[in-house]
C-alpha cells in the first residue's frame, strides 16, 4: 500500500489527478476502521491532514467557511456561537476521536449517521470541491446522494464548506442507546432563521441519507406566524402544536430495523427530539426578548 | 546469657499484610502501558497464524481446497482436519467439539481451517482464500424450538444437553399469594479488553512451549497434548499476560491451533485475535428463559417455589453442565423456601456454544427471582426489603437441594447494611448538565420528564467447584536470603486475569512468613495445577496453597531458630515465632531470618476444600462448597420520552468472608457492577440465524465512564470456617445482583414489567409488550441428575 502524503493543497490535487484510485484520508476515524475490517484495500492512501488550505476557519461577512480537515474539538472551541454544530461535535465519539475526526470525512464517508450532517444539511450549508481544473460548489443537498454515496468526483478534494451564519436559536440532539460513544439511533437537528421567518429540520440516522422535514418546516414556521411569535418571542405557542411538529418531524423519517433499533423507535424518538427542540427554541427567543 | 530486648521495628506490622489494601503488584506496569499482554507476545522468526471460520450455523463440508492459499507468497501451512496427528476433538467437561471440523459444521465461527505465514497480513489473505464448499442444513437457533422432537439435532446425543431436577419437600403445597413470571436473558459477551492471543515455539524434544492468555493451564495442557498426540510433559504451558478473562478463556481457543502449526512447520507460531474474531473465538453467557411461580403465606413467607428454566448451550457443551446445576440449585434465590419443584434444562442449538461467564448460571435465576420476589412485595403490599428480610437464608437453612448452609451467611447483615447505605442527592433535572441527565453525551433533554427509580435485589452464589469435584491447588513457596533481607518466591499455576490475585498470594507470605520482599512467578505447568481462575475460587484455593507452603516453611525456619537457641543456651518462655524479619523465642530475638536460610527452605503443598456431593435423580445432595452473599441497590433516572436511563448510583454490600485487600475488594464490586449495569441496559450479542449480527466494539456496547454510576460499597466480614483466612471468593457477587437491582429501578421509575434483558429504549417507552413464549416447553425425558453425555456413555 502507498500512502502518499502532500504539504499543500496544490500538492495534494496533483496527486490525486494522477491518483484518482487514491482513497482520501483525514483524521482516518471511519478509513481505519474499514481498513481493519477488511472491507476496503486501496492500493493507495492519500493523506490530505497535514493540508494548511483544509485546517482554517474563516468567518467573512455573514458566512462561515470550515475547513475540511478542521477536528471536532476545534469546532467545539473556534465555533461556540454555532450552536447546534458545537453540540453535533460534543455528540462525536469519545475525546481521542474528536482530537481526529473532522467534518470533511463525516461528508467523505457520507454516512446517515454522520453526527455533523444534519446541522449542515439544517444550516443550508455547500460543499466546497476542488480539483487541478478548478472549484465547484455543491449544496449539501447535491452533494449527499445516498447511504455512503457522494458526489465527488476521482480527481477531487472536499475543501471544506460553508454557510450563511443564522440568526436564530438552533440545537443538535442524538439517541444513542449508551450514554456516550455511540452511533446514532436517530438525530436531529433545529434551526431558527429568524431572517426568513423560517425553520430547518433536519435528521440522521433515519433514512438512506440526512432527510430534511419541510411539512414540519412550513407547519411550525405558521404555527409561529399565527401566535405572533416571529414579532414577538414572548407569545404563547400552544403545546399542542409543538407536539405536531414533533409527529411531522417524525412523519419525514424514513427509518428501517437494524442492530442498533427498530425503526419504530427511531420514528418516536424523531418527534420527542424534535417537539423538544422547538420548546427550546421558543424558550431561547424569549429569555433573548427578556 | 542474652539479654532478651524489644528490636525498633517489632512493634509494628509488616507492610502489605493480609487486610490492607497493599498496592497492586501489576499495577505500575499496567499504568505506565508496559505490561505485556498476550497479544505482544513476540520471538525471533516467529510465523502467524490465521483461522477460516465457518459462515453457516449448520452445514455439510463437502470438500475443502487449500492450493490457491497454499500458493500464496510467505504461507508456510495450511491445515485441515484431515492433518489433525490424533485426537480431534476437545472440551472442558466432555470432549465433543472439533478441533477442526469435518464432515459438518454446527455453529457460525467454527474453525474449519488454519494457516500459518510469514506476515499476518498474508497468513489473512491465505485465510481468505481457502475454498471451503458447504452444503447449507436445516439449523435449530432457539432453545425452545431445539426441545422439539421433530427439531435438527445437533448433537448425536440428542438436543438435551444435561437437565436438572429438583424436588425440595411437597411441590402441591398451597400458599395463599401466588405470583407467576417469565423472565428471558440475552446473549452477553465477556468483552475482555485482551482478545485471545498466544505463541507456541517447537521444541527440541519433539515437544512444544506454548505461552498463552488462559485461566486454567493444566486443564488447558490436558485437552491440547491428546490432540497433538503428545504426552503432557511434552507439552509445556507458561501463561502470558491476561487481559481480562470473566470465563471467557476456561476454553481453549487458539492453543492446539497455534501448536499445530509450529509443530508442522517447526518455526514458532503466534495467533493473536482481534476483535471481531475473539466474538467467535470464545464462549458467551448463556442466554436463558425462565418460567416461575411463587407462592407465599399473607404474612410474606415463602411457601414454594415452581421454576422452570432452559438455557441455550449452543453448538458444544463447554461448561453447560456446570452452569444449569448452577442455574438450577439457586433458582429459588438466597431463600427459606420449603417446597420447591426446579427443572432446568441446557439445550444443543446451532448458536455459538456458551460457557463460563462470571456469576455462572447465578446470573440469570438472580434476574428471574428477583423480579419474583418483587412482585410478590407488591401482592402483599409489603416492602420488598423487608420482604427479602423475612425470608432471607442463614446458617443451618436448608436449601432445595437438601444442602444444609454449614458456614457463614450473613444474609439478613448484607440486606440491611445494603439498604442503610446512603442515598444520592436528587437535583432537580432541569438544573443539570445535558451530560448528566440520561441520554447523556447525546444533548437529547434538559430534564423533561425524567423520573426517578430505586430498586433492590439479593443474590447468591457457590465458591469454588461443585458436585463432588476433587477441587485442588498446588502451591512452591521457597525462602532465601534476598539482596535486602529474607526473600519469599511463590510458584503456582494459578493465573492473575486482572483481579488481583497474586496481589494476595503476596499479602499472605508477608503475613504468613514476616517478610517484606516477596516474589510471585508467572504461573507455568512446571508446578501442580492451580484448577482455574474462575468460581471466585482462587482467593480461597490458591490462598489456601501458597498459606500452607508458608507454614511448612515457618515450622522449619522456626526448628532452625530452636536449634540455634539451644546452642547459644538462650531461655526463653513460650513458643518461638516470627515476626518483622525475625525469629523470637518468646520474646528474646534469636536472629534475623535471613540468617536461617543457608540453605534456602523450599517448600510445596496441596489445598484442597471440603467434599461435595453430586445430586441424586431427585437433585438432593451437598452440591456446594460454600456460599458468598451480596445486595445491591439501585437508583436510575429514565428519561420517560425517550425510554433512555441512566443509572445515578449503585449501592453494594458483599459477604466476603474477610476483606484480604480491601481496595482491592472494592475494585471487584465496582467492575462487577459494571458487567452486570453492561446486562441490564446494552450488552447482547445479536444473533440472526445463529449468525452474530454485532461482533464489534462498535455495536457490542459496554458502559463507559458516562454510564457508570459512582458505587457506594460495603462489606460484611464473618469469616468461612474452614477457608483459610475466613475469606470467601469476591470476583463474582456484584455481577449477579446489579442486573436485577437496575432493572428493579427501571421497573419502578417506569411501571413496565420489563422482563427481559438487556432493557431496551423500545422497552422504557412501551413500544414493545413484555415478552411471552408458548412455554414452558415439557421436561424432557432424561432418566438421572447426570449430564446425557455420562449416562449415555454408562448406560
Amino acid at each position: 500500500m502507498e500512502v502518499l502524503r502532500p504539504s499543500s493543497l496544490r500538492e495534494a490535487l496533483e496527486m490525486r489527478a494522477a491518483h484518482p484510485e487514491a482513497l482520501p484520508i483525514a483524521g482516518g476515524t471511519d478509513v481505519m476502521v474499514e481498513l481493519n475490517f477488511g472491507r476496503r484495500r486501496p492500493e493507495t492512501i492519500l493523506d490530505v491532514s497535514r493540508l494548511p488550505e483544509l485546517q482554517v476557519i474563516r468567518r467573512e461577512g455573514g458566512t462561515i467557511f470550515l475547513g475540511a480537515g478542521v477536528p471536532y474539538t476545534w469546532i467545539m472551541r473556534e465555533l461556540p456561537d454555532q450552536v447546534a454544530l458545537a453540540q453535533a461535535s460534543r455528540t462525536v465519539g469519545s475525546p481521542q476521536i474528536r482530537n481526529r475526526g473532522t467534518v470533511g470525512g463525516n461528508l467523505g464517508t457520507a454516512s446517515p449517521a454522520g453526527d455533523a450532517l444534519p446541522v449542515l444539511a439544517a444550516y443550508e450549508a455547500e460543499v466546497l470541491l476542488a480539483s487541478v481544473t478548478g472549484t465547484r460548489r455543491l449544496s449539501w443537498r447535491d452533494f449527499l446522494r445516498g447511504p455512503k454515496r457522494n458526489a465527488l468526483a476521482p480527481d477531487e478534494l472536499i475543501v471544506g464548506v460553508e454557510w450563511n451564519v443564522p440568526q436564530g436559536p438552533g440545537s443538535f440532539s442524538k439517541i444513542g442507546t449508551r450514554n456516550a460513544m455511540v452511533i446514532a439511533i436517530a438525530s436531529v437537528c433545529l434551526q431558527v432563521d429568524e431572517t426568513t421567518r423560517g425553520l430547518r429540520v433536519a435528521l440522521g440516522s433515519v433514512g438512506p441519507t440526512i432527510l430534511r422535514a419541510p411539512e414540519a418546516e412550513a407547519f411550525g414556521a405558521g404555527v409561529l406566524d399565527e401566535a405572533g411569535a416571529w414579532a414577538d418571542p414572548r407569545a404563547t405557542v400552544p403545546q399542542d402544536a409543538v407536539m405536531r411538529f414533533g409527529e411531522l418531524t417524525a412523519a419525514a423519517a424514513r427509518p428501517i430495523d437494524d442492530v442498533r433499533g427498530t425503526a419504530a423507535y427511531r420514528r418516536h424518538g424523531c418527534a420527542v427530539l424534535a417537539s423538544r427542540a422547538l420548546t427550546w427554541a421558543l424558550a431561547d427567543r424569549r429569555a433573548v426578548a427578556g | 546469657m542474652q539479654t532478651a530486648t524489644r528490636g525498633p521495628n517489632l512493634a509494628q506490622q509488616a507492610k502489605d499484610r493480609v487486610g490492607t489494601s497493599a498496592p497492586r503488584i501489576d499495577g505500575v506496569p499496567k499504568v505506565l502501558g508496559s505490561f505485556a499482554y498476550g497479544s505482544d507476545l513476540w520471538t525471533e522468526g516467529m510465523l502467524f497464524g490465521a483461522t477460516v471460520r465457518s459462515p453457516h450455523p449448520s452445514a455439510r463440508i463437502r470438500s475443502i481446497d487449500t492450493s490457491a492459499a497454499l500458493a500464496l507468497e510467505g504461507v508456510r501451512s495450511v491445515l485441515t482436519a484431515q492433518d489433525l496427528p490424533a485426537k480431534r476433538t476437545y472440551g472442558l467437561e466432555f470432549a465433543d467439539q472439533p478441533v477442526l471440523a469435518w464432515d459438518v459444521v454446527r455453529y457460525a465461527g467454527e474453525p474449519v481451517a488454519i494457516v500459518a505465514a510469514d506476515h499476518p497480513e498474508q497468513a489473512r489473505l491465505a485465510a481468505a482464500a481457502v475454498r471451503v464448499d458447504y452444503q447449507p442444513l436445516p439449523a435449530v437457533t432457539d432453545m425452545e424450538a431445539a426441545l422439539r422432537p421433530d427439531a435438527p439435532q445437533v448433537s448425536e446425543l440428542g438436543n438435551v444437553l444435561r437437565h436438572v431436577h429438583i424436588v425440595h419437600g411437597d411441590p402441591a403445597a398451597q400458599a395463599d399469594v401466588w405470583v407467576e413470571g417469565y423472565y428471558e436473558v440475552g446473549m452477553q459477551d465477556q468483552a475482555p479488553l485482551g482478545p485471545e492471543a498466544g505463541l507456541a515455539i517447537p521444541a527440541a524434544d519433539g515437544g512444544v512451549d506454548l505461552y498463552v492468555s488462559t485461566q486454567w493451564l493444566h486443564v488447558d495442557r490436558a485437552q491440547i497434548a491428546p490432540c497433538l498426540g503428545l504426552p503432557e510433559e511434552k507439552v509445556r504451558l507458561y501463561c502470558a499476560g491476561v487481559g481480562g478473562a470473566f470465563g471467557s478463556r476456561e476454553d481453549l481457543h487458539m492453543q492446539i491451533h497455534a501448536c499445530l502449526l509450529a509443530l508442522a512447520t517447526g518455526r514458532p507460531v503466534k495467533m493473536s485475535y482481534g476483535r471481531e474474531e475473539s466474538f467467535y473465538g470464545h464462549v458467551h453467557r448463556h442466554p436463558a428463559r425462565i418460567w416461575a411461580r411463587t407462592g407465599a403465606r399473607r404474612d410474606g413467607t415463602l411457601v414454594n417455589a415452581q421454576v422452570r428454566l432452559v438455557i441455550d448451550g449452543g453448538a458444544y457443551t463447554s461448561s453447560s453442565p456446570a452452569v444449569i446445576l448452577n442455574a438450577s440449585t439457586f433458582a429459588a434465590g438466597p431463600y427459606e423456601v420449603p417446597n420447591a419443584l426446579i427443572d432446568g434444562t441446557a439445550v444443543y442449538t446451532n448458536n455459538p456454544p456458551c460457557g463460563a461467564m462470571r456469576g455462572f448460571g447465578a446470573v440469570q435465576v438472580c434476574f428471574a427471582y428477583e423480579g419474583q420476589m418483587d412482585k410478590l412485595a407488591a401482592a402483599l403490599g409489603m416492602d420488598p426489603v423487608e420482604l427479602r428480610v423475612r425470608n432471607a437464608l442463614h446458617t443451618g437453612s436448608v436449601l432445595p437441594t437438601g444442602q444444609v448452609i454449614r458456614g457463614s451467611a450473613p444474609v439478613r447483615e448484607v440486606i440491611e447494611r445494603c439498604a442503610a447505605l446512603p442515598m444520592p442527592p436528587e437535583v432537580p433535572p432541569d438544573d443539570r448538565d445535558p451530560v448528566t441527565l440520561p441520554g447523556g453525551a447525546g444533548n437529547v433533554g434538559r430534564g423533561e420528564h425524567v423520573r426517578r427509580g430505586v430498586g433492590f435485589a439479593l443474590g447468591y452464589k457457590n465458591i469454588a467447584y461443585s458436585e463432588g469435584f476433587d477441587d485442588s491447588c498446588e502451591a512452591e513457596v521457597r525462602l532465601e536470603r534476598g539482596a535486602r533481607g529474607p526473600l519469599a518466591t511463590i510458584h503456582t499455576a494459578a493465573v492473575e486475569v486482572g483481579q488481583g490475585l497474586h496481589t494476595v498470594l503476596a499479602q499472605i507470605a508477608r503475613t504468613e512468613l514476616g517478610v517484606e520482599d516477596v516474589v510471585v512467578v508467572q504461573p507455568d505447568t512446571r508446578v501442580g495445577s492451580a484448577g482455574s481462575t474462575s468460581a471466585s475460587r482462587q482467593t480461597v484455593m490458591a490462598g489456601g496453597a501458597v498459606a500452607a507452603a508458608c507454614a511448612t516453611i515457618r515450622e522449619r525456619l522456626l526448628e532452625r531458630g530452636a536449634a540455634r537457641a539451644a546452642e547459644t543456651g538462650t531461655r526463653w518462655e513460650g513458643g518461638l515465632r516470627l515476626a518483622e524479619g525475625r525469629v523470637l523465642a518468646g520474646e528474646a530475638p534469636v536472629g534475623e531470618i535471613a540468617e536461617f536460610l543457608d540453605p534456602p527452605l523450599e517448600a510445596r503443598e496441596v489445598f484442597r476444600h471440603r467434599q461435595t456431593t453430586p445430586l441424586d435423580e431427585h437433585g438432593q445432595g451437598d452440591p456446594h462448597v460454600m456460599f458468598a452473599f451480596g445486595a445491591q441497590r439501585a437508583v436510575v433516572e429514565v428519561d420517560e420520552d425517550l425510554g433512555l436511563a441512566r443509572v445515578v448510583q449503585l449501592a453494594a454490600v458483599q459477604d466476603v468472608g474477610r476483606a484480604m485487600n480491601p481496595r482491592g475488594v472494592e475494585g471487584q464490586i465496582e467492575g462487577g457492577s459494571a458487567q452486570g449495569l453492561g446486562l441490564a441496559l446494552f450488552e447482547e450479542v445479536r444473533l440472526r440465524e445463529g449468525r452474530i449480527e454485532n461482533a464489534s466494539f462498535t455495536d457490542y456496547l459496554v458502559p463507559t465512564i458516562l454510564d457508570m454510576p459512582p458505587v457506594v460499597s460495603d462489606v460484611v466480614e464473618e469469616p468461612e470456617p474452614g477457608a483459610p483466612f475466613g475469606a470467601k471468593g469476591v470476583g463474582e457477587g456484584a455481577t449477579i445482583v446489579a442486573t436485577a437491582a437496575i432493572v428493579a429501578a427501571l421497573r419502578n421509575a417506569t411501571g413496565r414489567e420489563l422482563n427481559r434483558v438487556p432493557v431496551t429504549p423500545d422497552d422504557l417507552v412501551g413500544l414493545v409488550p413484555p415478552r411471552t413464549t408458548g412455554g414452558p416447553p415439557p421436561v424432557p425425558d432424561v432418566p438421572g441428575p447426570r449430564p446425557v453425555y455420562e449416562y449415555r456413555h454408562h448406560t
